[in-house]
């Protein structure tokens, strides 16, 4: 099941029913904190659909706070969270819907301070956003075309060695980019879209897909 | 005994020190007299520091106003007056106004407490700095948000770090002296413990051994230049406002200076050269300073006539 949560929301509904923008830690944190009750009352693996379509503005600070410590906590890799939130479900996926031109300035730049990526969709189109080898992107984008992909199979279409695909598949699980399906993994996305090797578009918000909602 | 601070007739980031330099040898209970009956303009800068001047002090200072009508006219719709009433004891009651009228004035002085101040600021200034930035500076549509982010980032540094409340103004004038275009200034000023004091706290509480050399330059190039925060050691995502400033000012060929304890630091442009990146052993002043300059884009048909005027 794909969960939507739009961020503008969450924002009015937490902090003040007057805000368009998420500036502040304060303000992070209370958006993020509501973000993981929401997550954590899900029952088993999730996918996620953060949906920026409505966020006028995000400095610097409000994107740490949401998306860099949403992801640290959720890909378990990071920091103890010590706001009493609850514990994080043991698979949560996430992807991040309507990011404008000045939304990506301030996430790309968080997310290369924490070495964090995630997976953004635009208009259908899904793609990686933050600190990702070359080897990773080549791999989640031969994923994202396939379908589904055993390590095998990854080797065939990229040329890597097994060892080397098997490699990349675990770090991109590890980093909640790819899901482990018994013995196959599937590229996170949520709108059905094909991965894009090109940049954002800038094109502006997105209506989520039927299926997320 | 009273002593006389006397503001100079153009109050800015760089006359200013004029005034921390009458300040200096004083006591912070010694009582002042802030004389601006002279005063004919004044930078955001120099309005917000003025501000922090008086919340430096132990003894409530008092404070003659200009005594130019439109100057004295102008400082009432920047809103300063009414912020300056609250702070000083006036020498002759000050006009009321009831708020900014003019189009020059993007955000009036507005007081920076908490964080729902910083929402309050950039709520208010994004329609105007929109037409300021792209319709009378030729800057990229994008460069608006990006002035909303340095803004809200500036303000935050008080909320976070000053322990005290400060000030924010932004306005919108030609910089003839120096620069021959229109340029938007947004100035922050506090009083607040200064960065030196803020990152040492962290240091020490974390069993770092300070620096021989530790002092206010030192401290101002951790936190500006190498984006270090005070809470470094809990949050490793910490100190990325300062770096997104930064960041923002090089994009938009723009200046960022600092001002803190004994230092200032800044960034400097190309199109500034009467400007130096660090000066240290200054008079003290208390807290922090900041002044982000972004000028007016020149179209490249304006360009040239202006590098041919530059050159006779």
């Amino acid at each position: 099941m794909i969960n939507h949560i739009d961020v503008s929301t969450v924002l009015r509904r937490t902090v003040c029913d007057l805000y368009s923008n998420l500036v502040t830690r304060p303000t992070g944190a209370a958006v993020r904190t509501e973000i993981e009750t929401q997550v954590a009352a899900l029952p088993g693996p999730t996918l996620t659909v953060i949906d920026f379509s409505n966020v006028n503005l995000l400095d610097f600070s409000c994107a740490d706070e949401i998306v860099a410590k949403l992801l640290l906590r959720f890909a378990g890799a990071g920091e103890p969270c010590d706001d009493g939130a609850p514990p994080p479900p043991r698979e949560s996926y996430f992807v991040f819907r309507g990011l404008q031109d000045a939304h990506l300035d301030a996430i790309e730049t968080v997310l290369e301070r924490h070495g964090l990526a995630l997976v953004a969709e635009s208009a259908g189109v899904a793609q990686l956003v933050g600190l990702v080898d070359d080897g990773e992107r080549r791999a989640w984008e031969a994923v994202s075309r396939l379908g589904a992909a055993a390590a095998e199979d990854l080797a065939a279409a990229t040329g890597e060695t097994v060892e080397d695909a098997r490699r990349l598949l675990d770090s991109l699980a590890r980093r909640r980019l790819v899901m482990r399906l018994e013995q196959s993994y599937v590229a996170v996305q949520a709108g059905g879209g094909a991965a894009s090797p090109r940049p954002a578009s800038a094109d502006g918000p997105e209506a989520p897909s039927e299926e997320a909602r | 005994m009273t002593t006389v601070i006397t503001i100079p007739p153009s109050l800015d980031d760089q006359t200013f020190e004029q005034v921390v330099e009458q300040l200096a040898p004083l006591a912070p209970d010694q009582k002042i007299l802030v004389d601006a009956r002279h005063a004919r303009w004044a930078s955001p800068f120099g309005l917000t520091a003025l501000l922090a001047l008086a919340q430096s002090r132990a003894e409530r200072a008092t404070f003659a106003p200009p005594e130019a009508d439109d100057t004295l006219s102008y400082w009432a719709r920047t809103g300063f007056l009414r912020h300056a009433e609250e702070l000083y004891d006036f020498t002759k009651s000050a006009p009321r106004t009831r708020g900014a009228g003019e189009s020059s004035v993007l955000l009036e002085i507005t007081p920076v407490r908490q964080s729902a101040d910083v929402h309050d600021v950039v709520e208010r200034i994004q329609e105007k700095s929109r037409n300021i930035l792209s319709g009378e500076l030729n800057l990229d549509p994008r460069a608006t948000m990006g002035f909303s982010m340095t803004l809200s980032e500036a303000c935050q540094n008080i909320v976070e770090h000053a322990g005290s409340g400060g000030w924010v103004g932004v306005q919108a004038y030609r910089w003839q002296k120096r620069l021959g275009r229109r340029v938007v200034v947004i100035a922050v000023c506090d009083a607040g413990i200064g960065f030196r004091k803020s990152l040492e706290g962290a240091h020490l509480a974390a069993g770092q051994r300070l620096s021989d050399r530790w002092d206010d330059a030192m401290a101002l190039e951790e936190a500006v230049i190498r984006g270090v925060s005070r809470f470094k050691y809990r949050d490793a995502g910490r100190g990325q406002g300062l770096a997104g400033i930064r960041r923002y000012v090089g994009k938009w060929e723009s200046k960022l200076s600092v001002r803190s304890g004994t230092a200032r630091i800044a960034i400097v442009p190309s199109w500034d050269d009467a400007d130096v990146p660090l000066r240290e052993k200054l008079p003290p002043f208390p807290g922090a300073q900041m002044q982000i300059t972004i000028p007016e884009r020149v179209t490249a048909e304006r360009a040239a006539p202006e590098r041919a005027a530059a050159a006779r």
